[in-house]
């Protein structure tokens, strides 16, 4: 295994389906854009060539599909030539969008532990709790988010929080799910000889349920931090905020400002790769300081 | 030992019936048992003769539901609170994430030893299953002998003077079986510990007993008890002795004449 090549092994194949997803892309915006081009050269009565509706497609100012190449020119203007601080910054919005998914995805780590510990130590917790759990996660978020952020807004909390609570919402339900499954990994042979040392139920959580969960805590992390990032944009979208990911979509749609849309939704898929991948680079580390067979 | 008197493990008409959706199962039936201080003591029988049981009655992982049982002269669940025995399962059941050092340490921090002690106690434990240098080893960096040998320094490392082994060699090659059995039989000499050995094999429980326990199934029973005639010194090559054989040959039938053959 450790002989393997980068370029033979990780560039070669993402990058032919990458190729091809672009080649499949720009068909596909010639195809959906050309009907407008064709529209407007019929009102003013003018012929058009094939090969001029397809230059015309690939930049029109409010195109059906943008092409590739309009959203990479649009994520690079309002990234790299723009200050971080300007509200037309995309790293801004992103910003925004990310410390609410940062503070609800904490939160929401922290209540799925405490929730998983409670019902794997209470009996009462377990049958009571975790219907509910469930039951949380079959209501539609698109549905309760404005009702989260108008009550808040009732009782004076708004900004920050209403948003991460969403994305708490959202992401205390792998977690628990994840935990219970975690704290109840050990086997009946290692549980066992915890009760012959006569341990304490803190002494058997700590040193052996806590690290026998670990692959499940961070798999389950995984999981709760993408959907963290899916949670702050439903949030941005009911309440017409205006900054954040979710106000750059909404705006965008408001307006017909399609390439400005693809480009929130690069800069969020994105933002959501790499928040996977840092979870995914402590999840190796964790395990490596465990002694886990490399 | 000289003290013979003291009974280590004591059971008086012992029972224990599962209750399980198919109806009772009795694991065990009128165990009268004594187990003297400094013995080694097999219990040997096929499957579903509740020896396995047995052990876990004394290790107060099962309660018994008939007659009574004492481990040290009390209750099997204060000489657990008191932490009597050292318990060796079928499986080393190491923690995957802890050191050698550090799973033989699992018990000394649970029952509050002192960082030094600690340390003393490992070193000391791990010389005697021969495993000195390995301590740094993370469990999946040992052989499957070299595992069971670590939980039994596990075990070893607190001080119970009683020590209850569930077929701790069952999942081993023959070859590493025999060497292990001459381990523990030099360990025991040394550390005068009272052992309780489950297993089903013949040959290691008259190469290892003082005294062997022949139980049968159906419900779980003691039909014999051997005492061995053989010395405590023991090479391997006693196993070609016609007093060996004779011993082997006893057990034998006692689990001839205690077996149904209705499974």
């Amino acid at each position: 295994m450790r002989d393997e090549s980068f370029l033979k092994d990780k560039l070669l194949p993402i990058g032919t389906v990458v190729l091809l997803l672009i080649a499949v892309w720009y068909v596909a915006a010639v195809y959906l854009n050309a009907p407008f081009e064709r529209d407007t050269a019929g009102r003013a009565s003018t012929e058009i060539g094939f090969s001029q509706i397809v230059r015309n497609t690939m930049a029109q100012e409010r195109p059906v599909l943008p092409a590739p190449h309009q959203v990479i020119v649009e994520i690079w203007d309002t990234t790299v030539n723009k200050a971080i601080t300007s509200k037309r910054s995309l790293v801004y919005h992103a910003w925004i969008t990310l410390s609410a998914t940062l503070l609800g995805f904490g939160i929401g780590a922290a209540l799925g532990v405490l929730l998983a510990v409670g019902i794997v130590h209470n009996r009462a917790m377990d049958r009571s709790l975790m219907p509910w759990v469930i039951a949380s996660q079959t209501i539609p978020i698109l549905a309760i988010a404005p009702m989260i952020i108008v009550v808040l807004n009732a009782i004076g909390i708004s900004g920050l929080l209403p948003k991460a609570l969403i994305s708490t919402y959202l992401s205390f339900f792998p977690v628990v799910v994840g935990m219970v499954k975690g704290l109840r990994s050990p086997e009946t042979i290692q549980l066992d000889l915890m009760h012959t040392y006569n341990a304490s139920p803190a002494q058997t959580f700590w040193k052996l349920r806590w690290p026998s969960s670990m692959p499940y805590l961070f798999t389950s992390l995984k999981v709760a931090v993408a959907i963290s990032l899916v949670g702050a944009i439903v949030g941005e979208l009911p309440t017409g905020a205006v900054a954040g990911l979710g106000a750059r979509l909404l705006a965008g749609s408001y307006y017909g400002q399609t390439v400005q849309i693809w480009a929130a939704l690069f800069m969020a898929a994105a933002l959501a790769a790499i928040l996977v991948m840092i979870v995914g680079l402590a999840h190796t580390a964790v395990l490596k300081r465990m002694g886990a067979k490399p | 030992m000289t003290s013979n008197s003291a009974s280590v493990v004591s059971a008086r008409n012992l029972g224990l019936t599962f209750e399980t959706s198919d109806g009772p199962v009795n694991a065990l039936t009128g165990v009268d048992l004594d187990v003297a201080k400094g013995d080694f003591v097999s219990f040997i029988g096929p499957s579903g003769c509740g020896k396995t049981t047995f052990l876990r009655v004394i290790a107060d992982l099962e309660k018994p539901t008939a007659g009574s049982i004492t481990v040290n002269g009390m209750t099997p669940e204060e000489a657990r609170r008191r932490r009597a025995y050292g318990y060796v399962f079928q499986a080393a059941a190491l923690y995957p994430w802890r050191t050698i050092e550090n799973n033989i340490a699992l018990p000394l921090e649970i029952m509050g030893y002192s960082r030094e002690d600690r340390k003393a106690r490992i070193e000391r434990t791990l010389e005697l299953v021969n495993l000195s240098g390995f301590g740094k080893k993370y469990p999946w960096q040992l052989s499957g002998g070299m595992q069971q040998r670590a939980s039994i320094a596990r075990a070893l490392a607190f001080d119970a003077d009683l020590l209850l082994m569930d077929e701790p060699f069952g999942a081993l090659d023959e070859i590493v079986r025999d060497h292990l059995n001459e381990q523990l039989l030099k360990l025991w000499a040394r550390t005068n510990k009272t052992i309780c050995f489950v297993t089903h094999s013949i040959p290691e429980a008259v190469y290892l007993s003082t005294r062997i326990i022949v139980m049968s199934p159906r419900p779980g029973r003691v039909t014999d008890v051997i005492e061995s005639t053989l010395p405590r010194e023991r090479p391997l090559g006693i196993r070609e002795t016609p007093e060996f054989l004779e011993i082997a040959h006893r057990v034998r039938e006692g689990l001839r004449a205690g077996h149904s053959y209705e499974e």
